[in-house]
């Protein structure tokens, strides 16, 4: 493979990068321009299916393919929805590209657009993201002031109108449908499916919903084709792997000493991103375990460090999948009690609350796992977490979403991989009453100041 | 919900409304403003009070309830004025690798509040936050719209002072 080149970051680190004049001397808006001048939306639509270019929001779905379910000759309007609620624990690739390089966002959507035929996108920004949503308006701002949004784009028949849209702290509004209910100024409950958003999503229309991140690669494809982005990554294996191809931006925190983003081709190992780009293990300790994608994913043992980070191996380790390739290390001397309370807190905390057994399961997991914590674990308490992991979830077919199948896989890895730490702690924080078998007594719980 | 007086004074001003109006024509249906329409209110206020919901709900041409609805799912919006500054510190994992719980828990000592509260001089609402995307600076926290980065239990004195001046400058 020759040398990588990174692309999605190559302007972040320039003065200024989040305006206009500053992307534009980098070549930006090119792709925009050469789409216009040459390209019809169909052609655009092939170019990225060729490309394999896969969403990066956590689901991996092929891009092109999303597109072309929307309906032909649909008289619109049609929708664009951005997903920028990036919420999911350890992640924050997207939030780096719309600080520093908006336009370069904002080009992709726009591009996404032409080949959808989209006539208005939204852009969903979580509430955290005070400075991504500010800059990005920026960006919209100058491109209505210099012809790239507005009526007749550049002189051409296409038109264009993006407006941002603010979120209000809410895990599930990353969640398509979710979304797209938030947008519409309702409770975010995701919907049933199908319909998919192709057919029916934003206000009863053909909608396609796309990641900050996977919109930052269609430029490229644009100006570099479809060829160049299939030399990156890890080829298909057969028929029903769509491959792992391109660059991807790798986000690494936790117990290393360079937390950081870096991006890569697609299938890099865990073990590499530690060592090499986040700088080892920190306090010259070991590592232990690492969240392989976003906390919903799962773990890694210290073992499992080896895997590629593509979208088909971290599920061949009993992960979840790729998610957003954001790894979040833990080193030697961190419990995996602590990890998993972390986990089920979270899920519990942002389980929107629709489908009963996520609603039930995820609170459910957290108080046994807050009991375990304060030393009133029962080893049996095991099997119930895994029986209500095994019970929640799309997997399983009991949930409308994929929160819970998130809240699971925590709870699956943690005690299937490290079940000893797990029965040691009992057994050592509750010497007489590990054993139990009857159901525990509703416990006045530590007053929790969290 | 208890009925709005008819006689008092409105709670959205005009600034407000007009703000609140100028989403409208961004979106095909008049519900999609409501989450703007109660972050309009939200930054002037400083919470979403009860008597502010029909008064959205009339502009947007919807039951007070369907914009109730909305505003009870996300827990942002507050019935009562939050503090000046409003500060998040992150709880989720990479900032709990590094300390953040640690870091919420002296805060909350040093400020004399539980994550939730507002402290008696009305200047800052401590709460938690699920992951802040800022874990390239573990333990981090977010503070209005700046950023505290790679804090410590024993920069706590200092941020806490910190956001007491950042509450006067928002007057």
């Amino acid at each position: 493979m020759a040398e990588f080149e990174p692309v999605l970051l190559a302007n972040i680190h320039k003065t200024d990068s989040h305006t206009l004049p500053v992307y534009q001397a980098a070549g930006g808006y090119a792709a925009l321009k050469k789409v216009l001048a040459g390209m019809s939306p169909v052609d655009v639509v092939e170019l990225v299916k060729a490309s394999g270019l896969r969403g990066r929001g956590g689901a991996g779905f092929p891009c092109g393919l999303k597109w072309s379910f929307l309906p032909k000759d649909h008289p619109g309007p049609i929708y664009m929805c951005v997903n920028a609620d990036e919420s999911e624990p350890a992640t924050f690739n997207n939030r780096i590209l719309m600080e520093l390089d908006p336009h370069h966002v904002i080009e992709g959507i726009i591009i996404g657009c032409f080949a959808t035929r989209a006539s208005t996108a939204y852009v969903y920004v979580r509430y955290e993201y005070p400075t991504a949503f500010q800059r990005l308006q920026q960006a919209i701002d100058e491109c209505y002031a210099s012809g790239f949004l507005g009526k007749n784009i550049q002189g051409s028949p296409f038109s264009l109108d993006i407006f941002m849209h603010r979120g209000a702290a809410a895990y599930i509004c990353g969640e398509e449908t979710g979304l797209i209910e938030s947008l519409e100024g309702k409770r975010a409950w995701p919907r049933i499916k199908p319909p998919f958003p192709a057919i029916e999503g934003a206000f009863r229309k053909p909608t396609v919903v796309n990641n900050i991140e996977t919109m930052a690669n269609v430029p490229h494809i644009v100006n570099r084709g479809a060829d160049w982005f299939k030399s990156m990554g890890i080829p298909s294996t057969g028929p029903k792997d769509p491959g792992s191809y391109g660059p991807k931006l790798y986000c690494i925190s936790g117990h290393v000493n360079k937390p950081g983003c870096y991006e890569m081709p697609l299938g890099i190992t865990c073990r590499e991103l530690i060592d090499r780009y986040g700088g080892g293990v920190w306090k010259g300790r070991k590592g232990k375990a690492a969240i392989p994608g976003g906390l919903s994913m799962g773990l890694f043992t210290e073992k499992e460090f080896d895997t590629p980070l593509d979208f088909a191996v971290p599920g061949k380790v009993g992960c979840l999948g790729l998610g957003t390739a954001a790894v979040t290390v833990m080193d030697e001397t961190y419990s995996m009690i602590d990890y998993l309370h972390n986990a089920c807190r979270f899920f519990a905390h942002e389980s929107c609350g629709q489908c009963t057994p996520c609603r039930e399961g995820t609170s459910w997991s957290e108080r046994i796992l807050t009991r375990i914590k304060h030393g009133k674990g029962r080893l049996k308490d095991l099997d119930i977490l895994l029986s209500i992991a095994g019970a929640i979830g799309i997997i399983p077919g009991t949930t409308i979403c994929g929160l819970a199948d998130g809240a699971a896989w925590p709870i699956k890895n943690a005690i299937n991989k490290f079940r000893g730490e797990f029965e040691d702690h009992i057994k050592r924080t509750n010497p007489t009453g590990y054993a139990q078998e009857e159901p525990a007594e509703a416990l006045q719980l530590v007053e929790l100041v969290h | 919900m208890p009925a709005p007086p008819t006689t008092a004074t409105p709670v959205l001003t005009p600034a407000m409304r007009a703000e609140i109006e100028a989403f409208i024509p961004r979106y095909p249906t008049k519900q999609a403003v409501t989450l703007p329409a109660l972050h309009v209110v939200n930054e002037h206020l400083r919470c979403v009070p009860m008597e502010a919901i029909p008064e959205i709900a009339s502009i947007l041409e919807l039951a007070p309830a369907q914009v109730y609805d909305t505003l009870s799912f996300y827990g942002f919006f507050k019935p009562s004025p939050c503090g000046k500054v409003r500060a998040w510190v992150c709880r989720s994992i990479s900032c709990a690798l590094r300390g953040g719980e640690e870091v919420l828990s002296a805060l909350s000592d040093k400020l004399g509040v539980k994550a939730g509260q507002t402290t008696a001089d009305g200047k800052v609402t401590l709460e938690f936050g699920e992951c802040l995307g800022l874990c390239d600076f573990s333990p981090a926290m977010l503070a209005g719209t700046k950023v505290y980065k790679n804090m410590s239990v024993e920069q706590v004195d200092e941020v806490a002072a910190l956001l007491k001046e950042q509450a006067d400058q928002h007057g």
